[in-house]
């Protein structure tokens, strides 16, 4: 990667424009499927409301949700890329133009003073996740998330015995705990093993990951599919009112526990998953990867 | 699941009309109202000041909406979606009893208190979709005028005409029903089950 801050913070703008107004493709279809399977007249109701407002979100080329979420980038560094001293700084700067320009909702604030920075940015915010990969091409992924599916996150820090029969336990009970709060139908992101931090990570990093891609490990498909059904047994339904769709997918992920411990992380994400990505390669070239632009509504 | 399309103001016999799981489509004035709009208007009741827009039968919409100044001073509406009722609970059964709203619009539910005032004094609850922002901006026409800006852009009380505002899901109505109520049960119920069912 060889570009300037000012190409930088372009990708970056156009990244955070791109996942505030278009939901991705796979949300789009995941939506469109359970408005068809929905049972309850209600459910349908929000579920057809959902869609009609995404398609107005496209057109007018306005944030789908008022609550544009707080800011966090993820990004796979090549080792040999350049420039990498330039990026974060460009993300913020992206950040407070894509504030006044896309428009977003100012929500970063002090949590002492109260007081609202007013551009989406302050201490640790956007927050920038890093990853070292080989090569000299640099990904980066926005994800903006809204407040209300962030308050219902839930960490357990379970006791090995109870093992994956408790770990779908704490799911569900997450989920049921949630109810109309974090703005269903969600998708869950759950992180098993490591420590807290690990799982909660791990957690929020399966959310970015499409709908339609299940986990290679044949048990751990199987058991996101068994947290998918489980959810949607719940009745929770869309907005809370009733129905069938609970939850549009789950993704799970691990990393190696301590023998004492199970910790089981559970991130929702409202309905309005919003996430691009890009990646710029070395001779300046930009790949924009997320697709957002086929789904039928 | 009937269908009301409903100009405001309503009557309190009107809202008794109403019932849970009914979809309303509303045309006429609604006034935003969200956790600083109703501590103030609490507060001028205890000092016996009058409110700057009669609620009388009319709808409160729990929303700080995005708008935009146009050059000529005017006001539009960007996104408008509902915010967390849950919050306003703790205001909303005296609020309802001092203003008589005759509709509250939010999403997420009200408790107990509010669902008995709601019964008491002839009011009910809608849900509309959270995050469907555009949907009820499209749906403002236009914006008539703004109360309390000094509370800040989303705390301020937005006096807004709106056109087939909806669909609004009654939630609560004015005869103790509350469909938030009823899906709680039905979860609780239905956790056994599955608890069961995966042998958990």
């Amino acid at each position: 990667m060889k570009l300037e801050n000012r190409s930088l913070e372009a990708v970056a703008f156009n990244l955070i424009k791109q996942a505030v107004v278009y939901l991705p493709v796979d949300i789009k279809n995941a939506i469109n499927r359970a408005c068809g399977e929905e049972t309850s007249e209600i459910g349908r109701t929000q579920l057809q409301a959902i869609l009609a407002n995404v398609a107005l979100a496209e057109e007018k080329q306005v944030p789908i949700c008022q609550d544009t979420g707080t800011l966090t980038f993820f990004v796979k560094a090549g080792t040999k890329a350049e420039n990498l001293n330039l990026l974060e700084k460009a993300l913020v700067e992206a950040t407070r133009r894509a504030t006044v320009e896309v428009p977003l909702r100012p929500n970063a604030v002090n949590p002492f003073t109260a007081k609202n920075s007013g551009d989406n940015t302050g201490r640790l915010v956007p927050l920038v996740h890093w990853e070292i990969v080989s090569g000299d091409s640099v990904e980066i992924t926005v994800f903006p998330k809204g407040g209300g599916s962030e308050n219902v996150s839930a960490l357990g820090m379970l006791s090995p015995g109870e093992g994956v029969k408790g770990l779908k336990r704490f799911v569900l009970d997450a989920v049921v705990k949630a109810g109309a709060q974090p703005c269903p139908p969600t998708i869950l992101g759950v992180g098993v093993g490591g420590g807290a931090d690990a799982a909660m990570i791990l957690a929020k990093k399966a959310l970015l990951k499409p709908l339609n891609e299940a986990n290679a490990d044949p048990e751990i498909a199987a058991l996101e599919k068994e947290l998918v059904e489980a959810a949607n047994l719940t009745d929770i339904g869309p907005m809370g009112l009733g129905g069938k769709t609970t939850v549009l997918g789950a993704h799970v992920d691990f990393a190696f526990r301590h023998p004492a411990s199970f910790p089981v992380a559970v991130a929702f994400s409202c309905w309005a998953c919003r996430r691009a990505s890009a990646k710029i390669s070395a001779d300046g070239t930009v790949e924009y990867l997320t697709k957002n632009g086929a789904g039928k509504c | 699941m009937a269908i009301h399309r409903l100009q405001m103001p309503i009557s309190e016999k009107d809202a008794r009309r109403l019932k849970v799981n009914d979809v309303l489509y509303v045309t006429g004035v609604v006034v935003t109202a969200r956790d600083q709009a109703h501590r103030r208007a609490l507060e001028y009741l205890k000092e016996g000041k009058p409110l700057p827009v009669d609620l009388e039968g009319q709808a409160v919409y729990h929303c700080g909406p995005v708008m935009k100044k146009q050059p000529d001073g005017s006001w539009v509406a960007v996104a408008a979606g509902p915010t967390t009722s849950t919050r306003l609970d703790r205001y909303e059964a005296e609020f309802i009893s001092a203003f008589k709203p005759r509709i509250i619009i939010g999403k997420g539910g009200m408790g107990q208190r509010t669902t008995d005032a709601m019964a008491e004094e002839g009011a009910v609850y809608c849900a509309f979709t959270g995050g469907a922002a555009v949907l009820a901006a499209k749906a403002i026409c236009c914006v008539r005028d703004v109360e309390w800006l000094d509370l800040g852009m989303p705390e301020a009380m937005w006096v807004l005409e709106v056109k087939e505002f909806g669909p609004l899901v009654v939630a609560i109505d004015a005869h103790g029903g509350n469909l938030y109520f009823e899906v709680d049960k039905k979860v609780k119920t239905n956790k056994q089950r599955i608890l069961q069912k995966f042998d958990l």
